[in-house]
């Protein structure tokens, strides 16, 4: 099954909402609760990724028996240096979107300790392409 | 303790009621939405300043029992909305952090 949203940049109250999306379809899926958990998590920290840093892209989720695979992908600003981004703590994020609790630099680790097979791909001033695996195994 | 006994046990305002039955054993203060996300668990309560829609998808997303909004922060009007839609339970108070945790610790972990 596939599942493909649009995220709007700069857009916190649509924010989540593919990922909610995902989860119910997984549900439906009978897929495991603890699967569900931590696909959700990725997926909701991917999804604010783009809304928080980039100006607009689309999420592309594939499930099938054995595997759910997204792809995320945007249009906006890139990271020039990912090793830095990956780090815990480490956030660009401005003032007002740290007054509502986001920008900790907890979500791409929070992403990678979540996810079976990670990869992110990025291009300064074009944007980005993060693309996570999970097994269901 | 159920939800709706450590509502009426703190005196905790309900802007929008549900999982009232739920049998609760946990909860989780934080404001950084981060580290919700990433550690708090299914079944919790969630104790925040925050009060803009991320709150509630979060609820949503991680099957948490309800949030308590503190210090008398009002939720925000779609967060509400959200909140109805999805069935997640919104409380508030005016205490503090500190003292609504400390007695939500008394009461849920003292059960133990
Ligand atoms: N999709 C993206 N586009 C541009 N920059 C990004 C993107 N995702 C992450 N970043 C950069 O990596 C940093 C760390 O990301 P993350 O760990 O999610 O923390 P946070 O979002 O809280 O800042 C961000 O502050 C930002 O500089
Ligand atoms: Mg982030």
């Amino acid at each position: 099954m596939e599942l493909s949203f649009k995220i709007e940049g700069g857009n916190f109250s649509g924010a989540g909402s593919a990922s909610s999306e995902v989860k119910r379809t997984l549900k439906q899926l009978d897929v495991d609760a603890s699967q569900i958990k931590r696909i959700v998590i990725a997926l909701y920290e991917a999804e604010i990724n783009v809304v928080a840093h980039a100006f607009g892209g689309k999420i592309e989720v594939k499930i099938s028996a054995d595997k759910v695979f997204a792809r995320i992908q945007d249009q906006g600003p890139g990271i020039a240096d990912i090793s830095k981004a990956m780090q815990e703590g480490y956030s660009t994020a401005s003032s007002k979107v740290r007054e509502m609790g986001f920008g900790a630099g907890m979500g791409l680790p929070n992403i990678k300790s979540n996810v079976d097979v990670f990869d992110i791909q990025s291009v300064v001033n074009e944007g980005t392409v993060l693309e996570m695996t999970f097994y269901l195994s | 303790m159920l939800l709706k006994d450590i509502i009426e046990k703190l005196e905790l305002k309900v802007l929008n009621l549900a999982n009232q039955d739920i049998d609760v054993k946990d909860a989780y203060a934080s404001d950084l939405l981060s580290d919700v996300m990433g550690k708090a668990k299914t079944g919790q309560i969630w104790v925040t300043l925050q009060t803009h829609k991320n709150v509630s998808a979060i609820c949503s997303l991680k099957d948490l029992a309800a949030v308590i909004i503190i210090g008398n922060g009002k939720p925000d009007d779609d967060m509400l909305e959200h909140a109805k839609l999805e069935d997640v339970c919104v409380l508030s108070t005016a205490e503090s952090c500190f003292d609504i945790c400390g007695k939500l610790y008394g009461l849920i972990k003292s059960e133990v």
